[in-house]
């Protein structure tokens, strides 16, 4: 039991290095950038009093390490600073630039509701289908479901997006554009479609993983040893396989929810869903880094924290990572 | 008694049966062997190769060549009408041919070069820095690819020179986790000891000694890592943050025409769907040859690793 505690205490201080360092390359960014910053920003145009102003605004005259600590206290209150899309750029003028935790965070509930729900239909699904294509193996639904999922995994998210607008825009919103005041239902009515795309490149994954999952489990000796005993081959996959394979499967759900963390930029920007992917890639469009820096440690956590879940149900669910030789 | 074979020496016999087979004898067995699938995808990459290499010639207009109709309809001078602004969409298809696959194939040369190289270096020397460059893989991996790709073109802009050096970065970590895996094996080998105690220098034993026998399996993941590759580049296209106009590419025509599919509702062979094709043809182009690939590399990995289907 402590080896256990060790192992994941072990793997959680990992998780924390790499998220520090991971930290650092996103604040180096804006430090370590050939040529001037502020310049590079506010343009040519820019007078030398309104440049001084920016960069004491931003602390870039201090040094590296003081701004680091700064930003990492910063993040750690919930405070991001601020957008640089509205800083007031001619000196008298008036700073209308707003905290960027408070543009993140509505955006961020919108995310994880897509997420939640692709995750919630999803899960299930993949379960479902790489159960029945290890039972059915080599039929003919085995090498139907295959070919679909292979082709689903290699088209780009945005073509199946479109497809499945010109297949189903007719009935359903092709356009998601919830508000803050959108109701529950409506809600989910709007996310319908982006939910769908996400739901084929996932399960799709999901599927295949669950499927070698269980197939790579029929090949040892115990199970050689159901089948020469008599038991059906449901039997040998639910009594038999299953409790093996659920440490693979559950490792394969938390790493595909890592992915769809990521996944969702592009959805989003299909859909024009208010969600913190295309946050991100509008304010890597304007350039606003301090935005662009927040949403990529939001999405660098996330997905951190998942693969270091996948690893620690791992670790759990499998005791012979315990003893490595 | 016959006079046939009056000796019986053993390399008279193995002499008469063992002919060595001509590369294209090889070949020809290697091609006959392949499944259907193999074949569709090299008819796909040999049609894309051409497309690529002689989009000038086959387009009817110019790359970048403005027409004062936007938005027209198919027609007989524009085949597959003209965009937005009224650029030709068959010439833009073609000429997306080469911007899109011709960024994303050096892209990956790039990647296997940079992470290739490394893993090879890492594998040989594993001291200090093999274990430098092995944890900053393990960081770089850790961030997600699309958010680091973001990131970066954040900083330093757009431009298909950052675009290349980026995408390749994040990729050249996959070359060198498998490189470096693969190296391993082959470094402890007793002719690579050979090498070393004649008096070989390093670059002799990485290109002379460790490459040849780890070939199959870099290039199998050459064609895989290709497509991802492809398909990120055509995602930061979509996006807006990838290849930048006016290059013609086959993403960011996605992005430029989506509007048919999005506010267009859909009616088989009535004037909308024509509009609708124009942001899915370059879509499909982009579907059609990851499949393509993907069942060659499915193909080759078969053949090279001598598995069987279990």
């Amino acid at each position: 039991m402590f080896r256990l505690i060790e192992v994941i205490g072990k793997r959680i201080l990992l998780g924390l290095v790499t998220l520090f360092i991971v930290s650092l390359i996103i604040f180096s960014s804006i430090s370590l950038l050939p040529g001037d910053f502020a310049q590079a920003v506010l343009g040519q145009t820019a007078t030398e009093a309104t440049l001084k102003a920016f960069r004491e605004s931003l602390d870039l005259d201090k040094p590296v390490i003081t701004r680091y600590f700064r930003w990492v206290a910063g993040v750690m209150q919930g405070d991001m600073g601020n957008t640089f899309s509205g800083r007031s750029t001619g000196g008298q003028g008036i700073d209308v630039s707003r905290p960027v935790v408070e543009i993140m965070l509505p955006k961020l509930r919108n995310t994880l509701f897509l997420a939640g729900v692709t995750a919630a239909i999803s899960v299930p699904l993949a379960l479902m289908l790489g159960f029945l294509t290890a039972l059915f193996r080599n039929s003919i639904f085995d090498r139907t479901a295959n070919a679909i999922t292979l082709s689903t995994i290699a088209m780009p998210e945005f073509f199946l997006a479109y497809m499945l607008i010109i297949l189903l825009g007719g009935y359903l919103p092709t356009i998601a554009n919830v508000r803050a005041e959108t109701e529950f239902l409506q809600r989910l009515l709007l996310v319908t479609l982006p939910t769908m795309t996400l739901t084929l490149v996932i399960v799709a994954a999901m599927m295949r993983m669950t499927r070698a999952a269980i197939i790579n489990l029929l090949a040892s000796p115990y199970i050689e040893m159901a089948r020469l005993s008599g038991a059906s081959q449901a039997e040998i996959i639910f009594r038999h396989a299953l409790p093996n394979a659920w440490a693979p499967i559950a490792t394969v759900i938390a790493f595909n929810m890592a992915w769809l963390v990521v996944g969702v930029v592009v959805v989003e920007v299909v859909f024009t869903y208010d969600g913190i992917g295309k946050l991100m890639v509008d304010s890597v469009g304007s350039r606003d880094i301090p935005v662009v820096q927040a949403c990529a440690l939001v999405f660098a956590a996330t997905y951190i924290s998942m693969n270091l879940l996948a690893d620690i149900v791992g670790i759990v669910t499998n005791p012979r990572l315990l003893h490595p030789r | 008694m016959s006079d046939s074979q009056t000796q019986h020496a053993a390399i008279a016999e193995t002499s008469t049966v063992r002919v060595r087979r001509t590369r294209w004898q090889r070949m020809r067995i290697l091609f006959s062997r392949a499944p259907l699938t193999a074949w569709f995808g090299m008819v796909v990459v040999a049609i894309y190769a051409v497309v690529t290499l002689f989009a000038p010639l086959l387009a009817p207009y110019g790359e970048a060549e403005v027409f004062s109709r936007g938005d027209a309809p198919w027609s007989r001078e524009h085949l597959l009408g003209t965009d937005r602004i009224g650029r030709d969409v068959l010439t833009r298809l073609l000429y997306g041919a080469r911007n899109t696959v011709g960024i994303a194939l050096g892209t990956t040369m790039l990647a296997l070069l940079i992470g290739g190289s490394l893993g090879l270096i890492a594998a040989i020397n594993r001291s200090w820095l093999d274990q430098i460059i092995s944890r900053a893989v393990d960081t770089i991996m850790a961030i997600p690819g699309l958010i680091f790709a973001l990131m970066l073109l954040a900083i330093f802009g757009a431009s298909i020179l950052s675009l290349i050096l980026i995408v390749g970065i994040t990729y050249a970590t996959n070359f060198f986790r498998l490189t470096r895996s693969v190296s391993l094996n082959v470094v402890v080998m007793d002719y690579v000891e050979a090498a070393r105690l004649r008096g070989e220098n390093m670059v002799w034993i990485m290109a002379r000694e460790i490459l040849p026998n780890i070939l199959p399996p870099l290039i199998a993941e050459f064609g895989l890592r290709f497509i991802f590759v492809f398909l990120f580049i055509a995602s930061l296209s979509f996006l807006g943050m990838g290849i930048q106009p006016p290059t013609a590419d086959w993403g960011s025509m996605v992005r430029e025409n989506a509007h048919w599919i999005t506010f267009v509702p859909f009616v088989p062979f009535q004037d909308a769907f024509f509009y609708g094709l124009k942001p899915l043809l370059p879509a499909g182009c982009i579907a059609l040859l990851t499949i393509g690939v993907n069942f060659i590399v499915d193909w080759f990995i078969h053949e090279t690793s001598g598995l069987r289907d279990v």
